[in-house]
């Protein structure tokens, strides 16, 4: 998929990426809007998350029940996530259906409603996806142990948010933090597909360029403090299987030591690539990954995961594991210890190396290979860090030395950096 | 182009002399080709106390040839970045990858080896069986896991094949060994029920040369072809609770079986399951249960026709308190569809989004490579893409509705609840969900 990118600002601030891509007849639409769960304040949490369910559900100029089948009607599908420092809506239909997209999310941007009611009725659904989640043990450790690893840094709550703040946020809160955050000089728009870029631009100028600026949001300005010795957490609850994870400081998108960090994962638990909208939904090429051996061939764990995501501030390389049952959790975390503790003292090797490399390399061809995947990762690098960043990604990736991995090794995988948490079933779960 | 409008995929099929069929699509989108490589080797024809042999012979497939070790393996798709994706479902078992360009030939290779000289190595066999045991004691606290199994169970009783856990059964998964799996494989692996799909950049020619060279001296006797008995409709409502109190919300699994793949009114199910439980944010029963009563995040409905009769069925995960309300808002729109059916300009917005929605249903190779795997298994010919948008364009109002009517009978539904909840404490019965 190469073809050159048009990048433009409109006047009120939005700015504009369209990339011309003619392999099938579609267009993929991306909004997205600086704003994430570390924007939010104690008390308001899962605000931006919920705001994004509510501008789902109306605006002035397409009442409620006229939403559905707007996309629909080319053929389309339409979605949107919140995570932590970003929310996004996207469509992907037949170009013909364009100007329908560009136009729902002007709308989305400028004209959403929040009746009472639609609040209300989303605050329950909302909770039901919240308990959905905590279904899941895995996903209950991982809220424990990032909200341990930040003390200070919003990156602790979940994008969900607490329960508590979702029974009592009211309906002015949700419009509020609406009205401040949904401004077009808070907002990237990406358009990919089968289209002409002057053409759309145009289109782009019509729906979005009479949209007033407003003030800049406000930006987290909290840095994580030092931490001064390992943290460990223990849920325990019943269940039939235990889990293990461990978190370590890791840094942002954009610090020059976040490409070296990903080659240190692919050699740790394999290459997953940059696309958290595709990629991670496979699991990565991991069988000769240092954990993997150590932890899944040695019988001590039936899966092992990690992840080092693109983020804007400083977050966390968070390694999963399941423990295989009659495994002590004790020793799945001695054994994953003793390699990353390894890897921090020792380095890593020339063949590793050129098998990350390549793995990365692989992986991010596999991982654009859709008009709604790249799009997505236009729009999800302009907004925390920047479209160049991306866009370099393969020349960042091969230039990373062994040294810097072995730098970015010693300074992060730390014992005294890293935070241990323990999912460990009791007895009487359901069978 | 790789779009689907105009002169369609068009795929070059070739039926090699030993019965094996393979399938090349051109696609240059990115420089990546998609394999998969399908046997009749699902979890159909595995014995009741063989269950979960179909799953875990998919899992050791990759973990020694005659000719590489495990280890040899790994490194070959690690240092290409190439992941295996290794699947078994009721009826067909398939290993599939992406990989770049460059590395179709030596990967097709390596898929081939799998395929035909799997060494199964004991320590590799015992190591996967631990895995398999470990992901059904996983499904065990899953309450989506349990509802969906008891619900399969209890539509296809009687231990019908359809009605197995495809992961197998802690009891059934220990019984497995090396032994097993190497019958399973002398049994179930011949060419004649081979399908090799390739998809991406790579001539077609080329890929029919390298397909014949890897598989085409392959030999192995056809194997028995089994006959599925049909499930038989519920007599009446069948409900069960499988109370998880250490969970936070109830997974509801509430399902018929329905038509098999052939049957001609396969397109009029798919349109009244997308106005059922699809379009939109899950179709009439988004609209209710989701956006009207605000009871669940998601609730929608699923239809999957196959050699025998497949099922058709809702799901929904809601709060223990709104478990009566929830099924209650099934039973009435089921029975407003089977009662009134769908309107007019449903069925048209239907037909639009499903018929506009080809090309990016065909967008990337995987899906291309899975589309085809479909065509190829239920014989729907290579112009299939090209001729779906005028099988789903002449479904009438009344065919539509006739779907709804002979499937959606609440009264003779499976109903599964699986979390936090425990019924009317006394058996298997809801309080007041009954119809």
């Amino acid at each position: 998929m190469d073809s050159d990118m048009r990048s433009t600002v409109l006047d009120n601030g939005l700015k504009v990426l369209i990339e011309e891509v003619h392999t099938a007849p579609l267009a993929s639409v991306w909004c997205w809007y600086k704003v994430g769960s570390k924007d939010e304040q104690t008390g308001l949490t899962g605000v931006s998350h919920w705001v994004e369910h509510m501008n789902f559900k109306g605006t002035t100029n397409i009442p409620r029940e006229q939403i559905k089948g707007i996309i629909e009607k080319f053929g389309g599908s339409w979605n949107g996530y919140t995570w932590i420092d970003q929310t996004t809506y996207m469509e992907t239909a037949s170009t013909a259906g364009l100007d329908r997209m560009l136009f729902i999310e002007s709308e989305r941007m400028a004209n959403c409603i929040y009746a009472p009611e639609d609040c209300e009725s989303e605050r329950t659904v909302i909770i039901s996806e919240l308990q959905g989640g905590e279904n899941d043990p895995d996903n209950l450790l991982e809220q424990e142990v990032i909200a341990a690893a930040f003390k200070v840094h919003p990156y602790r709550h979940p994008t969900i948010g607490w329960q508590a703040d979702l029974e009592t946020m009211t309906r002015d809160d949700l419009y509020g933090y609406y009205r401040r955050n949904y401004v077009p000089n808070n907002a990237t728009l990406v358009v990919v597909g089968d289209v002409e870029a002057d053409d759309v631009l145009r289109r782009v100028e019509k729906a979005f360029g009479d949209i007033a600026p407003g003030a800049e949001p406000r930006r987290v300005r909290a840095v994580e403090p030092d931490q001064f010795g390992e943290r460990r957490v223990e849920v325990a609850k019943e269940g039939t299987t235990a889990y293990l994870k461990l978190a370590y400081h890791a840094p942002g998108v954009n610090d020059p030591e976040f490409f070296p960090m990903l080659v240190l994962d692919a050699i740790l638990t394999g290459a997953k690539g940059l696309n958290l909208w595709s990629s991670f939904r496979t699991p990565p090429p991991q069988r000769s990954a240092r954990l993997y051996r150590a932890l899944v061939e040695r019988r001590l764990a039936s899966s092992v995961s990690a992840g080092l995501l693109p983020t804007e501030h400083p977050f966390l390389y968070l390694v999963s594991a399941t423990a295989m049952e009659g495994v002590g959790l004790e020793n799945v975390e001695a054994a994953a210890t003793k390699v990353i503790d390894e890897i921090a003292r020792a380095g890593v090797t020339d063949e590793e190396m050129a098998k990350a490399k390549n793995q990365l390399r692989a992986r991010l061809v596999f991982e654009n290979d859709s008009v709604t995947n790249l799009g997505h990762q236009l729009g999800f690098f302009e907004t925390v860090a920047s479209v160049d960043l991306f866009r370099n990604a393969p020349q960042s990736i091969a230039a990373v030395t062994k040294d810097q991995v072995d730098g970015v090794a010693q300074k992060y995988l730390r014992t005294d950096q890293r935070t241990v948490g323990w999912f460990r079933p009791t007895a009487g779960g359901a069978s | 182009m790789t779009t689907a409008v105009g002169r369609g995929l068009a795929a070059h099929r070739v039926v090699l002399k030993n019965g094996a069929t393979v399938l090349v699509k051109e696609a240059r989108t990115v420089p990546a080709v998609t394999i998969q490589v399908s046997l009749r080797a699902g979890s159909i024809y595995e014995a009741d106390d063989e269950l979960g042999l179909s799953h875990l012979t998919s899992r050791t497939l990759d973990r020694g040839t005659a000719t590489r070790s495990s280890d040899e393996i790994a490194e070959a798709l690690d240092a290409r970045g190439v992941s295996l994706t290794l699947s078994a479902n009721r009826h067909v078992l398939t290993v599939s990858c992406t990989c770049l360009a460059e590395d179709f030939e030596p990967m097709l290779q390596l898929l081939g080896e799998m395929v035909m000289q799997p060494a199964f190595p004991d320590t590799e066999v015992t190591t996967r069986k631990g895995e398999l045991l470990n992901a059904i004691r996983q499904d065990e606290d899953s309450p989506a896991a349990q509802a969906v199994h008891a619900m399969f169970a209890m539509i296809y009783p009687d231990g019908h094949p359809y009605g197995r856990p495809a992961k197998g059964r802690v009891e059934t998964v220990s019984r497995l060994d090396r032994a097993t799996l190497q019958r399973f494989h002398r049994s179930r692996f011949a060419p004649s029920g081979l399908t090799v799909i390739v998809v991406g950049d790579v001539d077609h020619s080329r890929a029919a040369d390298v397909s014949e060279r890897v598989f085409g001296e392959w030999k192995a006797a056809t194997p028995a072809e089994i006959t599925l008995p049909h499930p038989p409709l519920l007599p009446e409502r069948r409900e069960r609770v499988i109370p998880m109190m250490n969970k936070a919300q109830a997974d509801i699994a509430y399902g018929f079986t329905t038509i098999v793949r052939s049957d001609p009114s396969y397109y009029a199910y798919t349109l009244m399951n997308n106005a059922l439980g699809q379009y939109g944010i899950g179709g009439r029963l988004g609209d209710n249960i989701r956006e009207s009563q605000g009871m669940a995040y998601y609730v929608y409905s699923s239809f999957d026709a196959n050699v025998v009769e497949g099922p058709l069925f809702v799901r929904a995960g809601v709060n223990p308190i709104n478990v009566e309300r929830a099924i209650a808002a099934i039973d009435n729109e089921l029975r407003k569809m089977a009662g009134e059916g769908m309107t007019a300009e449903e069925l048209a917005d239907c037909k639009l989004y499903l018929v506009g929605s080809i090309p990016r249903m065909l967008e990337t190779n995987q899906a291309i490579a899975t589309f085809l795997q479909t065509v190829e298994f239920f014989g729907l010919g290579l112009d299939h893409d090209l001729r779906l948008p005028a099988l789903l364009e002449a479904v009438t109002l009344d065919e539509a509705n006739a779907a709804a009517r002979r499937t959606l009978d609440p009264s003779r539904a499976a109903v599964v609840v699986a979390g936090p909840y425990e019924g009317n404490g006394s058996g298997n019965l809801f309080q007041g969900a009954t119809t």
